[in-house]
C-alpha cells in the first residue's frame, strides 16, 4: 500500500498533493492519502473523489499550523500505525524541511525529488536528476519499508488523476502528540510588499542566467528585451547577486511563467529554473554549453557566445522593425 | 556564540562532467572542485553572526584529502578552526550516511548553531541538514533568509513557495539550512589566505556502522523533452534565422 501524505494551509490543498497520487496510483498498489491539521473536513472531501481506498486525517489543535515537530510527530505516529509499503510526498518547500526528520526517525530510506518510479530488476528505481540536471539517476532504496519518495512538482500531471466512482472513506486518525513537545514557535505567513512585477503575464520574457558574468552586462540584456517588448527574468543566482530584484526570479522560489516566447540567455537550466518556464509556447536557449540542461526543453537553440550572439539578434531585430 | 558550518565540496559548475565506467557516479579524478555554493551562503552568515554577537565559527567538511582545499578556503574567510572527517567513499556518499558522520563529528562541540546549505548542487537531496539536527536532537528550520539572534532565542525568516515568507522562533542549540542569496558573499583576503595557514584542522574519522539509505543503479543523459533544432551558421546568420522562426514559423514575435 502507498500512503500520499498530502499537503494542506488553512484548508487550501497544495495543488501538487494530486501529482503524488497520481504517482501512487500508477504504481498499481491500493493507495491512501494522508493529510494533518486542524480543521480538515474540507480538504478530506475534496480528497475523497480520488480513487484511493482511504482518506486519513490526522487532526490536532497542535496541527493547526505547520511546524516540522508538530508534522513529524503526526505523521510517524501515522505511518507506524498504517504500515505502509510506500509513502509518497509532493516536493514541495514543506517536505523538504520535515520528510527528512521523519524518515530518519524511522530509519527509512527518503528519495526525494522524484520525476518518474519504474521496476527494475526486480526493485522500484527512482528517477531524480543530479547534478544540476545534467544527468537522470535512477536510484533504489536499501533497508526495510516503508521506503518514503517525495516527487518533483509537475513530474506528473494532475490531469491524469484516476477519480473514484464513488467518494473515498474519511477516517479520523487520532494521535497522541504532545503540543509541549513543539519547539518551533510560528507565525502567520506573508509576502514581501514590494513584488511589484507580474511576470506571469508577460507575452515575452528574456531571462538570463549566469553566463552573463556581470552586472555592468545587463544593459544588453534589457537592450535586447526592449527590441523584442519583453519582460527581463532571470534565474536565481542573478537574483541572489543583486543583479535585478527578487521580484524578476522565474523558478520554484520565484514566479512561475507561460509566454508566447521565453528566450533564455547564459541559463544552464538546473531543475529550480525549468519548473518555473516549462510551460512557455516556444522556448529559445543561446548558451555556450550544448551539453546545458536548457537544451532538454528549448524549440530553438544558438550554441554560442550570448556576447556575440545577442548584438547581432539586437541588430536583427532592429533591421527589421 | 559558537557556529558551526557545515560545507560539502562540490565539481566546479563549469566542469565537463562525465560518468564514470560503472555509470553510478561521474569521473571527477581531475576535475576542480569549489565549495558548493549554498554553503558558501551558510559559512557567510556564521561570519556576519559572529561579527554581530561574538564567538567562534568552526567549519566541518567529510571526504577525502582534496577537501581540504574548501576547508582553506573557509579558513581564509573568516572560519576559526576545522574538523575534517577523512573519508574516500563519503563524498559521493547519500546525505544520510554524510548527515550521521557530519553529527558524530560535532556533537561535542558545545555549539549554539549549526549552518547548512539548503541542498548541495551534486546530489541535491536537500537532507543531509536536516537529518543532521534529527541526529543531534535540536530543533532546526530550513530555507532560511534572515537570522535574528536575541537571548538565547532565534528568530529566522523562512521562505516559503511563491514569494511567501514566515518568521519561525527556536531556542539554541538549534540547525538553520541557509538558502542562497541570504547575503553577499566575501572573498578571501590575502590576510585572511595568510592567517588560514596557521588555524587549527582537526581530522577525524567518520564513525563505525554507517548505512546506506540508497544505492544509485545507474546515471544516465536526460531524455530531451523537445527536439530542439539548433541554428548553426555566424551570430549574424544564427541571429536572422532565429528572428526569421519567431516571426514567421511560430509568431512570437
Amino acid at each position: 500500500m502507498v500512503l500520499v501524505i498530502a499537503e494542506q494551509r488553512d484548508g487550501v490543498l497544495h495543488k501538487a498533493s494530486w501529482e503524488a497520487i497520481v504517482a501512487a496510483q500508477q504504481t498499481g498498489q491500493p493507495v491512501q492519502v494522508g493529510v494533518a491539521g486542524s480543521d480538515l473536513a474540507r480538504v478530506a472531501a475534496e480528497l475523497a473523489v480520488a480513487e484511493v481506498d482511504a482518506v486519513l486525517t490526522v487532526v490536532h489543535a497542535a496541527l493547526e499550523s505547520y511546524t516540522p515537530d508538530g508534522f513529524v510527530a503526526a505523521f510517524a505516529d501515522l505511518v507506524t500505525g498504517i504500515q505502509p509499503d510506500l509513502v509518497f510526498l509532493p516536493h514541495t518547500y514543506q517536505t523538504r524541511e520535515f520528510a527528512p526528520t521523519l524518515a530518519a526517525r524511522l530509519d527509512r530510506s527518503l528519495i526525494t525529488d522524484c520525476v518518474a518510479v519504474r521496476p527494475r530488476d526486480g526493485r522500484l528505481a527512482f528517477v531524480r536528476p543530479m547534478f544540476q540536471g545534467k544527468f537522470v539517476a535512477d536510484v533504489s532504496p536499501t533497508g526495510p519499508a516503508p521506503h518514503f519518495a517525495s516527487f518533483q512538482i509537475g513530474a506528473f500531471h494532475p490531469d491524469a488523476l484516476r477519480l473514484g466512482t464513488s467518494s473515498a472513506e474519511v477516517h479520523v486518525y487520532d494521535v497522541s502528540l504532545d503540543a509541549e513537545a513543539i519547539r518551533q514557535t510560528v507565525e502567520p505567513p506573508f509576502k514581501e510588499a514590494k513584488q511589484a512585477v507580474d511576470l506571469t503575464q508577460a507575452e515575452r520574457i528574456v531571462a538570463v542566467g549566469r553566463g552573463i558574468r556581470a552586472q555592468a552586462h545587463m544593459a544588453l540584456v534589457e537592450t535586447l528585451a526592449a527590441s523584442l517588448g519583453a519582460e527581463v527574468a532571470a534565474s536565481r543566482p542573478i537574483c541572489d547577486s543583486g543583479w535585478l530584484p527578487m521580484d524578476r526570479q522565474v523558478g520554484s522560489s520565484g514566479q512561475t511563467v507561460s509566454p508566447k516566447l521565453y528566450l533564455a540567455l547564459g541559463i544552464s537550466g538546473a531543475i529550480q529554473h525549468l519548473v518555473g518556464m516549462k510551460g512557455s509556447r516556444t522556448v529559445v536557449a543561446i548558451n555556450k554549453d550544448a551539453d546545458a540542461p536548457i537544451f532538454e526543453v528549448a524549440d530553438f537553440g544558438i550554441v554560442g557566445d550570448l556576447f556575440e550572439v545577442v548584438p547581432a539578434l539586437i541588430a536583427a531585430l532592429d533591421a527589421d522593425a | 556564540m559558537k557556529i558551526v558550518v557545515c560545507v560539502k565540496q562540490v565539481v566546479t559548475r563549469e566542469w565537463n562532467l562525465r560518468l564514470d565506467d560503472a555509470r553510478t557516479w561521474v569521473q571527477d579524478r581531475d576535475a576542480s572542485f569549489e565549495m558548493n555554493e549554498p554553503d558558501a551562503y551558510a559559512l557567510e552568515e556564521a561570519l556576519r553572526l559572529k561579527e554581530q554577537h561574538g564567538g567562534e565559527v568552526v567549519v566541518c567538511s567529510a571526504g577525502p584529502a582534496r577537501v581540504s582545499q574548501v576547508i582553506r578556503e573557509a579558513l581564509a574567510r573568516g572560519a576559526d578552526r576545522a574538523i575534517r572527517i577523512e573519508s574516500d567513499t563519503l563524498a559521493a556518499a547519500d546525505s544520510v550516511m554524510v548527515a550521521e558522520a557530519l553529527a558524530a563529528a560535532i556533537r561535542d562541540e558545545g555549539f549554539d548553531l549549526v549552518l547548512t546549505g539548503l541542498q548541495s548542487d551534486d546530489q541535491g537531496f536537500s537532507q543531509t541538514g536536516v537529518v543532521m539536527a534529527e541526529r543531534l536532537g535540536i530543533p532546526h528550520a530550513t530555507i532560511i533568509m534572515k537570522i535574528q539572534v536575541a537571548a538565547g532565542r532565534l528568530r529566522v525568516k523562512r521562505e516559503l513557495e511563491g514569494g511567501w515568507f514566515q518568521w519561525v522562533s527556536m531556542s539554541t542549540p538549534a540547525l538553520l539550512t541557509i538558502q542562497s542569496g541570504i547575503n553577499q558573499l566575501r572573498y578571501a583576503t590575502l590576510k585572511g589566505i595568510m592567517a588560514a595557514k596557521k588555524k587549527d584542522v582537526r581530522v577525524v574519522a567518520p564513525p563505525a556502522g554507517l548505512e546506506p539509505r540508497h544505492e544509485i543503479l545507474e546515471l544516465y543523459v536526460p531524455e530531451k523533452e523537445k527536439q530542439t533544432r539548433l541554428i548553426d551558421g555566424t551570430p549574424a546568420a544564427a541571429a536572422a534565422e532565429l528572428v526569421r522562426l519567431l516571426r514567421e514559423e511560430v509568431r512570437a514575435i
